[in-house]
């Protein structure tokens, strides 16, 4: 496969994913704020912005005001920021109109009918109804893509590198999702093990689309086991853990290399990320800070990204030939 | 079954004028032809609110499908939806047999021609084509001269666009040989109506079209370098934000090839490589969506980023094979073409049987005058521009515009050229609550491979603005799909 083609199937797959994680994000914020205890002008809109690490860009734009209406306007439909739902969507749709012949047709309908729908709703101010209904519908139309690529595409090389982007997206927006709870969300001593910290707790589970899987898996809600369960989980889709298993078995259908072996710094990468996983322990991990672990984890992952880049979108330039330029993280 | 007319529908087809125009569906108003009688049945069966509905209905699918074109000059990134009119055009069997040995007959006579040009330059030395014609032509290329091509074609894929003037005669009013498009948007269009009236599809005996990218890739297999066993055919674009790029992608899709830019190809030990996940992997055919200009800045244009170095070198050698063959666009300049007949008969001993549109020549100072003094009646067309620009319709021009290219002329005549204006025929095309007539040009599509093989049916490009000329998209034309008929139509017994 063209490599270009590879680097826009992979990124048009993170952006995707990343507009359905923003989206949750949302969702589950503005439920929560509903049910706080904290007065409206003293609502937490902040630790979003901090979770998806644009914190400057937004405190440049916006005063630093972490209202309601700014943040969701920043996170959904403001255009000059790249990790905007609006711009994701966006770019996602570039990279695939740059490939419409290697996507089917109809994943591009539905990426083309997606983009739309947000952009109806990134044209107009958002009043509460409308936040609602729209976040419903761009985790629907996220599903329905996800299931039309799996259908209607065959799971070879191109389907493996969609789920490539997806997996690593995936797993970065959760490690980032629980170290946010763990530092910003983190009410005051005097609330843990209050109804609050319980609800604060299923919000963070609900953001990570984990709250149900969590509960017929766990019942109770305690924190170490909820930090278990979206990190180490082996067969929730959105734990960490399961999202390097794919990842590496995408990987590892590309390159032909057996599992459990390596022959490119990707391959070693994501194994030695995946086994660290696998071998971990979520007593341990607290103990020795979540944070500094989690901290850890997303600068690994990106490591793996750039050797991911190195190993299959860029070929050594041949002179005269111009480097491919790389999608923006 | 004789129309049933609801008591609350307006009868439309009934209040329809065709104002002393050629009208491609009706005779008369009232009257079908007897091609279109069978389709104005079944839609006046169908009644008017369901047509404006299923007109709706395609116009929201066609968003759906992305189905857009960029345009240029406009603010950027502006996309927009190539209008579309579900009434369909509807050519004859016996209409669709003449023109088809017609474009037989000339695409034919053009590709002896270009070779002729590259070659020997026989027309040349007996005089039938001023050699100042060529060396003036902004199509021809030094470059190719005494290239040999695959199995001696060069124009593997053409649009040659016709129109119908009021006398009930096609003509052909510009031969495009270089890279025509459109073509993606007569696939979609006829699937698009197939799903918005499928009934009125059944039993009309409509020539299918669907099986054009199956033909397009066995044309552009058939010019593989000798010995290659799966040849790889790539398509290459510009990019993205060419205006035509759905239709690249929309190409490679239908015929499983790669879409490619120029900085995925390179040329590496004497063969054009494209750069895969696994590595450097060769092509053999490149059907190229970019200018000669552009293929590659070691022989034409230096500034080129869209090409490919080297490029011209691994061709010559037969390495590659390109479609269209570079250099093709000699015989598709607005001048050469007056001389089309002329080049049918020279190489063919044959009489044209599609006739040009009558056109005269500036360069030449008789026919100059002539321009010059009947400017408010003719078309003038620069002889190197496309897509309807650089054109001056005189009748509805202003003094100024005309006085401008009475300036342009004086200064270039080679440049430029100049029709009568023809009545186009017209078609019906839905207005709000009614229809009103429209006209229309007809471009088909011909592959040149072991044959020649004219597709039945083509671009139906409709001037959507009321009593406007001009069909190009880009000046605010829509289409309909384009029906041909395999045998005369017939109403059902």
């Amino acid at each position: 496969m063209l490599s270009r083609l590879a680097d826009s199937l992979y990124w048009m797959s993170r952006y995707l994913e990343r507009a359905d994680n923003i989206t949750r994000l949302i969702d589950v914020n503005v439920n929560l704020m509903l049910d706080s205890p904290l007065e409206e002008d003293n609502e937490q809109w902040s630790p979003l912005v901090t979770t998806l690490g644009d914190e400057e860009d937004f405190k440049a734009r916006y005063n630093n005001e972490a209202t309601r209406e700014n943040v969701i306007k920043f996170l959904f439909s403001d255009k000059q920021n790249p990790n905007s739902v609006y711009s994701c969507l966006q770019k996602a749709r570039e990279n695939a109109r740059t490939m419409r012949e290697s996507i089917s047709n109809e994943m591009w309908e539905q990426i083309n009918s997606f983009y739309h729908m947000v952009q109806t709703y990134a044209h107009k101010p958002l009043d509460d109804d409308d936040l609602y209904s729209l976040c419903r519908r761009v985790r629907q139309a996220g599903h329905l893509l996800v299931g039309i690529t799996d259908q209607t595409m065959a799971h070879g090389e191109a389907w493996s590198f969609i789920r490539l982007g997806r997996m690593f997206e995936r797993a970065d927006k959760t490690a980032r999702i629980l170290d946010v709870k763990y530092f910003i969300l983190l009410p005051k001593v005097e609330d843990v093990g209050t109804p609050y910290d319980s609800i604060l707790w299923t919000a963070l589970l609900k953001s990570a689309g984990a709250a149900e899987m969590y509960r017929k898996k766990h019942n109770l809600i305690h924190p170490d086991k909820v930090a278990e369960f979206l990190m180490l989980d082996r067969e929730f889709t959105r734990s960490m853990r399961f999202c390097l298993i794919h990842a590496e078995e995408s990987l590892h259908f590309i390159t032909g290399t057996p599992r459990d072996t390596h022959s490119n710094a990707a391959e070693r990468q994501l194994g030695r990320l995946r086994s660290e996983l696998d071998y971990a322990n979520i007593h341990e991990i607290i103990k020795s800070g979540m944070h500094e672990y989690l901290d850890n984890f997303e600068a690994k992952l990106n490591l793996a990204g750039d050797a991911l880049f190195a190993t299959l979108l860029a070929i050594q330039p041949v002179p005269g030939f111009p480097v491919i330029k790389r999608n923006e993280q | 079954m004789a129309p049933v007319l609801l008591s609350n529908e307006p009868m439309n087809f009934d209040q329809y004028q065709t104002d002393g125009f050629y009208d491609e569906l009706f005779e008369a108003p009232g009257k079908p032809r007897p091609c279109a009688a069978l389709l104005i049945e079944k839609l006046r069966a169908m009644g008017w609110d369901s047509i404006e509905r299923q007109q709706k209905f395609a116009e929201a699918e066609l968003l759906e499908m992305g189905i857009t074109f960029t345009v240029y000059g406009a603010q950027e990134g502006t996309e927009k939806i190539f209008p579309f009119d579900i009434l369909p055009r509807i050519v004859s069997a016996a209409e669709w047999q003449r023109i088809e040995k017609g474009l037989e007959q000339r695409i034919k006579a053009l590709n002896l021609f270009i070779d002729d040009i590259y070659h020997d330059q026989k027309i040349l030395k007996d005089k039938v084509i001023p050699r100042e014609m060529i060396d003036s032509s902004a199509g021809y290329r030094i470059q190719c001269k005494g290239l040999k091509v695959p199995k001696g074609i060069w124009i593997h894929v053409t649009g040659t666009d016709l129109v119908r003037n009021n006398d009930g005669n096609f003509y052909v009013l510009e031969d495009n040989l270089r890279c025509p498009s459109g073509v993606s948007y007569v696939l979609e269009n006829r699937d698009v109506l197939k799903r918005t009236l499928p009934k009125v599809f059944q039993n009309m005996k409509i020539r299918p079209v669907d099986d054009y990218p199956h033909r397009l890739l066995n044309t552009l297999q058939n010019l593989a370098p000798e010995g290659v066993q799966n040849p790889r055919v790539v398509v290459l674009t510009p990019g993205s934000y060419n205006s035509a790029y759905f239709e690249h992608a929309f190409l490679a899709q239908q015929m499983g090839a790669e879409l490619v830019e120029g900085r995925d190809l390179a040329v590496i030990d004497g063969y054009v490589m494209m750069r895969t996940t696994k590595g450097f992997e060769r092509v053999d055919v490149i059907y190229r969506r970019i200018d000669d200009d552009f293929l590659d800045p070691t022989v034409f244009r230096e500034d080129s980023q869209l090409g490919v170095p080297g490029l011209m070198d691994v061709y010559r050698k037969g390495r590659v094979a390109l479609a269209n063959a570079p250099g093709a666009g000699v015989a598709d300049d607005k001048a050469i073409y007056t001389y089309v007949p002329a080049i049918i008969k020279y190489y063919l001993s044959e009489e044209p049987i599609l006739p040009n549109v009558p056109s005269y020549v500036c360069w030449e100072p008789a026919q100059r005058q002539h321009v010059l003094e009947n400017l408010d009646k003719l078309v003038v067309k620069a002889v190197n521009q496309s897509g309807g620009y650089g054109m001056l319709v005189g009748p509805h021009a202003s003094q100024e515009e005309r006085d401008k290219f009475k300036d342009l002329i004086n200064a270039n005549p080679r440049d430029y050229i100049a029709q009568p204006t023809l009545s186009l025929s017209r078609v019906p095309v839905i207005v709000d609550d009614h229809l009103e007539g429209r006209h229309v040009d007809l471009r088909p599509y011909v592959l040149y491979g072991k044959g020649i093989y004219v597709m039945p049916g083509g671009l139906t490009r409709v001037a959507l603005k009321k009593g406007s000329l001009v069909v190009n998209s880009s000046q605010g034309g829509g289409s309909k799909d384009t029906w041909v008929l395999s045998e005369p139509g017939k109403k059902k017994s």
